[in-house]
C-alpha cells in the first residue's frame, strides 16, 4: 500500500474544495441572480445573497398572458420539447433497424461510418442550401423542418448506440426464435427490444440533450414564436435590452433544468459510453 | 440463411437512415459545392458561373487570415487548457477521500449545461457595470474600476477561452478519470516498490493507459472548437471590432447578414477542407497512439 503523509492528505482536500467551487460558483449565482431582487443585482458593491428571495420571476416566464416575457418563453419552450421529442422519436425509429443491421452484418458497417463522419461537417457547410430548400418547401420558420435537420444530427449517434447495444446481445437468441417461426419483427418485438430497452432508453435520453443544446439551425430557420426554440429565445433574452439581469438568469435556469437532471440520472450509462468510445478508438 | 440475404436485408434496414442522410446533409453539400463557384444572393437570383473567383477572393481577403488565426488561438488554447485542466481534475479523483462520489457527479453540470445558457451565464458574470466577476475583483482589492471584459479586444477572447474551459473540461476528466480506473494496482504498486518518483509513475506507469482515450477526447475537442460558432455568437458576436470572431461567423455573416451565398459557401467549404485534415490527421495520430499503448 501506498503510505500518504498527512500533509498529501490535506492537499488533495484543499485541492477538492477548489474544485467543487470552481465548478458550483457559478451554477449557484446563476440561481442566486433568479431570485434576487433586481435592486440587489445593480446594487455597488454586489450583494451576493438576496435580503428576501424572489422567486417572482419564475411565474413570470411561466405565464401565458400575451404580449408578456412569459408568452415568448412559453412558446419556445413548447417548440423546444416538440422539436426534441419528433426528431428524438424519428432518430431511435430509424437507429433501431439501422443498428441491429450493420450490428448482425459487419459488412455494411462502412455505411454507418460514414454516417457518423458527417460529425465533422461544419454546419455551416450545409446552411445556404437548407436554408434554400427549407424556404422552397415552405418549412422556414416551422418545427417540423427544424426536426427534420436535427434527425440527422441525432440518428447517427443514436444508432452507434443502439448497435453497440444489440452486439451485445447473443445472435443464438434470435435464432432460436426465429426457427419457431417468429418473423423479424416478432423476433424484435418479443426478444431483441426488451433486451436492449435500456440502450434504447439511453439513446433517446442522449438524442434528447443534442436536440435541447442545438442552436446554430434554430438560429437560421425560425424566426418567431412559432418555432423559435428555448436556446434561441435565451440568446435574445441575452442580446436585447432586457434591463434586468435576473429574468435571463432565470430562463437559464428553466432551460438547465431538464438537461441537468438528465445528466445526473444517467451518469453511469454516460461515463461507460464515453469510456468505451474511447479505449475502441 | 444465406449470407448474400443476410446482406441484402442489412442494407433494407439501413436505407431510412440512409436516405435522410443523403436527402439532408449529402444534397446540400454537392450543392454547397455548385453555389461556390457562383454569384448567387441567398434569396432571388440563381448566380452566374464564375470559376475559382469566389475562393480567390476569401483567400486573398485580411478578414480570412485574421478571423483563421482567431479561431486557431481559440481551439489550440482552450483545448490545451481543456487537457490539462481535466487530466489534473482525474488525478485528483481518482484519489481516496470523503465526498469524492458527490464531486464526481458535480462534474456532470457543465457538460450537462446546455452551451446557450453556459454562454449567458458568463456573459452575466462578465458584465461591465453590475457583473459578478468585477464585483468580485474590486471587494478583493485586486481591481479599482470596474472593466468591460467582453468589451475590449484585449481581453474578449481570454474571457471567452475562460467560459469554454470551464464548461468543457469536466468531460476531459470523466474520460480520464475513467481511463485512470483501468490501470491495474499492481503496476502502480510494482512502480512504487522498484522506487519511481511520482513524475515518473505519471509518465511511464500511468500515461500509456490515458493516451488513448485522451487522444480521442483531443480530437473531438479541437474538431468542436474549429467549428465553434455558439457560445462567441452568444457572448460577443464576433466582436469588440472582430477580435473574436471565428471561421463558422465569418460564414454566418458572408452568407446570412450580407446574403452573398457564393461568397458564403466558398468559405463554408475552406472551413470544411480545414477541419477535414485537421480530423484526417488526428485520426492518423490516434491509431499510432493506441498502436504503441497497447
Amino acid at each position: 500500500m501506498e503510505r500518504k503523509s498527512p500533509v498529501f492528505t490535506a492537499f488533495v482536500y484543499v485541492c477538492a474544495l477548489l474544485l467543487a467551487a470552481v465548478i458550483l460558483a457559478p451554477l449557484a449565482w446563476l440561481f442566486v441572480m433568479s431570485i434576487s431582487p433586481a435592486a440587489d443585482l445593480a446594487a455597488k458593491p454586489l450583494r451576493w445573497w438576496p435580503q428576501a428571495a424572489d422567486f417572482s420571476r419564475y411565474a413570470q416566464l411561466l405565464s401565458r398572458a400575451e404580449n408578456s416575457a412569459g408568452a415568448a418563453f412559453t412558446s419556445s419552450l413548447r417548440n423546444s420539447l416538440e422539436v426534441a421529442g419528433m426528431a428524438t422519436l424519428a432518430a431511435v425509429v430509424l437507429a433501431v433497424p439501422a443498428g441491429w443491421a450493420v450490428s448482425r452484418a459487419p459488412s455494411v458497417g462502412w455505411s454507418l461510418s460514414m454516417v457518423i463522419a458527417t460529425y465533422m461537417l461544419p454546419p455551416v457547410a450545409l446552411s445556404v442550401p437548407l436554408y434554400m430548400s427549407l424556404s422552397y418547401l415552405g418549412l422556414l420558420n416551422n418545427v417540423f423542418g427544424l426536426a427534420l435537420i436535427y434527425l440527422t444530427i441525432l440518428a447517427p449517434f443514436t444508432t452507434w448506440l443502439m448497435k453497440s447495444g444489440f452486439d451485445s446481445i447473443p445472435h443464438e437468441i434470435e435464432a432460436a426464435a426465429m426457427i419457431d417461426g417468429a418473423g423479424l419483427l416478432q423476433t424484435w418485438r418479443i426478444i431483441t427490444l426488451p433486451l436492449a430497452a435500456p440502450v434504447v432508453a439511453t439513446s433517446a435520453l442522449f438524442a434528447v440533450l443534442l436536440a435541447w443544446d442545438e442552436f446554430f439551425y434554430a438560429l437560421l430557420f425560425t424566426s418567431d414564436q412559432r418555432a423559435k426554440t428555448l436556446t434561441v429565445a435565451i440568446a435574445d433574452l441575452a442580446g436585447g435590452r432586457v434591463s434586468d439581469y435576473g429574468l435571463i438568469a432565470t430562463a437559464g435556469v428553466l432551460a438547465a433544468l431538464p438537461p441537468v437532471l438528465i445528466g445526473l440520472f444517467m451518469q453511469r450509462a454516460l461515463i461507460s459510453g464515453l469510456t468505451s468510445g474511447g479505449v475502441k478508438g | 440463411m444465406s449470407g448474400t440475404w443476410m446482406t441484402t436485408r442489412a442494407w433494407l434496414l439501413m436505407l431510412p437512415l440512409l436516405v435522410i442522410m443523403v436527402a439532408v446533409i449529402g444534397w446540400p453539400l454537392v450543392d454547397t459545392v455548385r453555389l461556390s463557384f457562383t454569384d448567387a444572393q441567398l434569396v432571388g437570383t440563381a448566380g452566374n458561373f464564375v470559376g475559382f473567383d469566389n475562393y480567390a477572393k476569401m483567400l486573398t481577403s485580411s478578414n480570412f487570415t485574421r478571423t483563421l488565426s482567431t479561431t486557431t488561438w481559440f481551439a489550440v488554447i482552450s483545448v490545451a487548457a481543456e487537457m490539462v485542466l481535466g487530466v489534473l481534475a482525474a488525478l485528483l479523483l481518482n484519489q481516496e477521500f470523503r465526498g469524492r462520489a458527490v464531486l464526481r457527479g458535480l462534474m456532470i453540470l457543465p457538460w450537462a449545461l446546455p452551451t446557450v445558457v453556459n454562454a449567458t451565464l458568463w456573459r452575466l458574470i462578465y458584465n461591465p457595470e453590475y457583473g459578478a466577476l468585477n464585483a468580485a475583483l474590486t471587494q478583493l482589492h485586486l481591481i479599482d474600476d470596474y472593466r468591460s471584459w467582453l468589451g475590449e479586444p484585449g481581453t474578449a477572447l481570454a474571457a471567452l477561452i475562460v467560459a469554454d474551459c470551464w464548461k468543457n473540461f469536466p468531460l476531459v476528466a470523466l474520460i480520464a478519470l475513467a481511463a485512470l480506473q483501468a490501470v491495474p494496482r499492481d503496476i502502480t504498486a510494482a512502480a512504487l516498490v522498484d522506487g519511481a518518483g511520482p513524475f515518473n509513475r505519471f509518465r511511464f506507469v500511468i500515461l500509456p493507459y490515458l493516451a488513448g482515450p485522451l487522444m480521442v477526447a483531443l480530437v473531438l475537442r479541437t474538431i468542436e472548437a474549429f467549428k465553434v460558432f455558439d457560445i462567441i455568437w452568444v457572448m460577443t458576436r464576433g466582436g469588440p471590432a472582430n477580435s473574436t470572431r471565428s471561421l463558422s461567423i465569418l460564414v454566418y455573416q458572408e452568407a446570412f447578414s450580407f446574403q452573398r451565398a457564393g461568397s458564403g459557401a466558398s468559405l463554408a467549404l475552406i472551413v470544411t477542407l480545414l477541419v477535414t485534415v485537421l480530423a484526417v490527421a488526428y485520426a492518423t495520430l490516434v491509431k499510432k497512439t493506441a498502436g504503441s499503448a497497447a
